[in-house]
């Protein structure tokens, strides 16, 4: 094993957010514990507003952690610069967003090409290949209004994939899709973690989806705790 | 989206040419003519010079031998009210000049000042149906002027056409001295202005030369002040030129502000993806400015080919292609800017945004 597969991909440790200010204070966060390691699967499910999108802003370096310390890759976010943070996220981290999120005007492969035009990120995947793992070869000269909602969803993914990130963070990403689809995004998910060695945390509302998920978070007003598979509720 | 900046540049182009045309039609005569200045009678007005100095034409000599003065003549102006053959009204800028020297034009017939009688007249004058060969009649004094040929391109004083004639019918007509009779010897000792022409790369002092010619000099740039309601035309088309301007420079900025916020959540996707905000300012000014100059290229080709129908019409119309050099740039700067603007408005939102739906 080497140094890289010992070394967690995100690590929470005491996390705390808090929003707003005065009498207004919301705890999004609260004391969150989190070792998320190379190659790892983890969904986090919870009611609406529980906190699990500032679980992503916070891991995601979008947004700095109230107390407590983030490490993404053992590198440890807190005190640095919005600069360095831009340059992590560019370089470690990849976001899949609910329905893709693509860049209207781009192609299905352009949107592979973007990240790479943002700076040097260390040996890229080839976007082409990319998007063939994924299925999607048949559709690269398409524009996102040109696709379903499932391609879409594996363009977006691919799109996070292709800097080869430590970690990857994964917002409702079967939100816009039927059952069908819903477990062949999350499979497709599931295998690049493992395949790839990228950490995944993914939220989702989706309870149909988490037997493909190696781990599962609940998250209840901001407090995150650790559920065995079995226990998960079912809808 | 384009298309609003093409509106505008169309817009702005033929208002543009329409208000510089209907401040030539009132100077375009004068515009013409090859003088460097006019010297008009001590203290006239300036506003109103053309219609008010009187000078004697022996000034000419004074000023003829001064440095920097190639050349100088007596020049005549006057507006009347004339009628064609056909009953047709024709209101004229009569133009006094002495038949052969260097004021006198030559028509697109070839014809030039021949003698007494003979009227040389603007293109606007053939728009009323005027031949070459016809008569016009001085309305009062019954003065026959024969045309003898029309100048190319647009000769207006005032808002009608020029009309050249000899320095004696002019006299006689501006002294109201009826067809047919005799008139007092000393009205052809006068004219409006000395016209001057200075010596190639010269420059006449004019104030030294008023004060030994006892006369009141503008050069032919200030003498447009001079011509009927010129002042009061300029500074109204002015003010609606530079309001319009500013105007368009303004809805372009902030069109392209609110395109830039729409954008708002594709722009939080790629911070996201860990795009600086230096690149996305970049990328947005660049998308903005390519847009600008393709749909302002567009809209001013529009509007100079609008302007080009319109010029076959009698309304006067005459593009500036500084003043919409100037403008389109002023269009282009700011919705560049308006575009910056909201970009780094943008960038400064809550990147939260990018995680969107899960608001």
């Amino acid at each position: 094993m080497s140094a890289k597969d010992t070394t967690p991909s995100l690590v929470l440790d005491s996390v705390t957010l808090v929003h707003g200010d005065g009498d207004e204070l919301v705890t999004a966060l609260d004391n969150a514990q989190l070792t998320v390691m190379p190659g790892e699967f983890v969904a986090v499910v919870g009611p609406s507003g529980s906190g699990k999108s500032s679980l992503l802003a916070v891991a995601g370096a979008l947004v700095s952690a109230t107390s407590g310390s983030v490490r993404v890759g053992g590198v440890d976010l807190t005190g640095l610069s919005p600069r360095r943070l831009t340059r992590l996220r560019r370089d470690h981290i990849g976001f899949v967003f609910q329905s893709g999120n693509l860049v209207p005007s781009l192609t299905a492969l352009d949107q592979l090409r973007l990240p790479l035009t943002f700076g040097k990120t260390g040996e890229p995947r080839d976007p082409a290949a990319l998007l063939r793992e994924m299925g999607m070869d048949h559709r690269a000269d398409r524009r996102p209004h040109q696709l379903s909602g499932g391609e879409r969803q594996r363009v977006g993914i691919a799109r996070a994939l292709v800097t080869r990130p430590d970690l990857l963070l994964v917002d409702e990403p079967t939100a816009a899709l039927d059952r069908q689809r819903s477990q062949e995004i999350v499979a497709l998910l599931a295998d690049e973690a493992h395949e790839h060695g990228v950490a995944t945390v993914m939220v989702t509302h989706d309870h149909d989806v988490l037997h493909h998920c190696d781990r599962v978070l609940l998250m209840v007003d901001g407090i995150l705790s650790e559920y065995a598979s079995q226990t998960v509720p079912s809808r | 989206m384009g298309s609003v900046v093409a509106l505008i540049a169309i817009l702005m182009v033929l208002l543009s040419g329409l208000s510089v045309g209907l401040v030539n039609d009132g100077v375009s005569g004068l515009k013409k003519l090859p003088v460097s200045a006019f010297s008009f009678q001590k203290g006239t007005p300036t506003d109103g010079a053309f219609s008010r100095s009187t000078v004697d034409v022996g000034v000419a000599d004074l000023w003829r031998g001064r440095p920097g003065v190639e050349d100088a003549t007596p020049f005549g102006n006057t507006l009347v009210n004339a009628k064609a053959a056909s009953g047709v009204d024709v209101d004229l800028a009569l133009f006094g000049v002495e038949p052969g020297s260097w004021l006198a034009p030559q028509a697109t017939n070839g014809e030039r000042l021949s003698g007494r009688g003979t009227v040389l007249l603007g293109q606007t004058a053939e728009e009323t149906g005027l031949r070459v060969g016809d008569t016009v009649v001085v309305d009062q004094i019954d003065t026959p002027l024969e045309v003898a040929g029309f100048l190319d391109g647009q000769h207006t004083f005032g808002h009608v056409a020029v009309g050249y004639l000899d320095l004696r019918t002019w006299q006689e007509i501006r002294a109201g001295v009826r067809h047919g009779e005799t008139a007092p010897a000393h009205i052809y000792e006068q004219a409006t202005a000395i016209a001057l022409r200075a010596a190639p790369g010269a420059e006449p002092d004019l104030a030294a030369g008023d004060d030994a010619a006892g006369t009141r000099s503008l050069t032919l740039e200030e003498s447009f002040g001079a011509s009927p309601g010129y002042s009061a035309e300029i500074s109204t088309l002015d003010l609606i030129q530079v309001f319009l301007y500013a105007i368009s420079a303004l809805v372009v900025g902030a069109f392209f502000t609110v395109v830039t916020i729409q954008r708002k959540h594709e722009i939080a996707v790629l911070r996201a993806m860990g795009s600086s905000t230096g690149r996305l300012l970049l990328d947005s000014l660049v998308q903005s400015l390519i847009l600008l100059l393709t749909a302002s290229t567009v809209g001013v080709g529009l509007g100079v080919a609008a302007g080009a129908a319109i010029s076959g019409t009698p309304m006067p119309f005459e593009l500036d292609f500084g003043s919409i050099g100037s403008a389109t740039a002023g269009l282009v700067l700011l919705g560049v800017i308006g575009a910056g603007v909201a970009v780094l408005r943008i960038t400064r939102v809550d990147p939260l945004t990018a995680l969107g739906g899960s608001r």
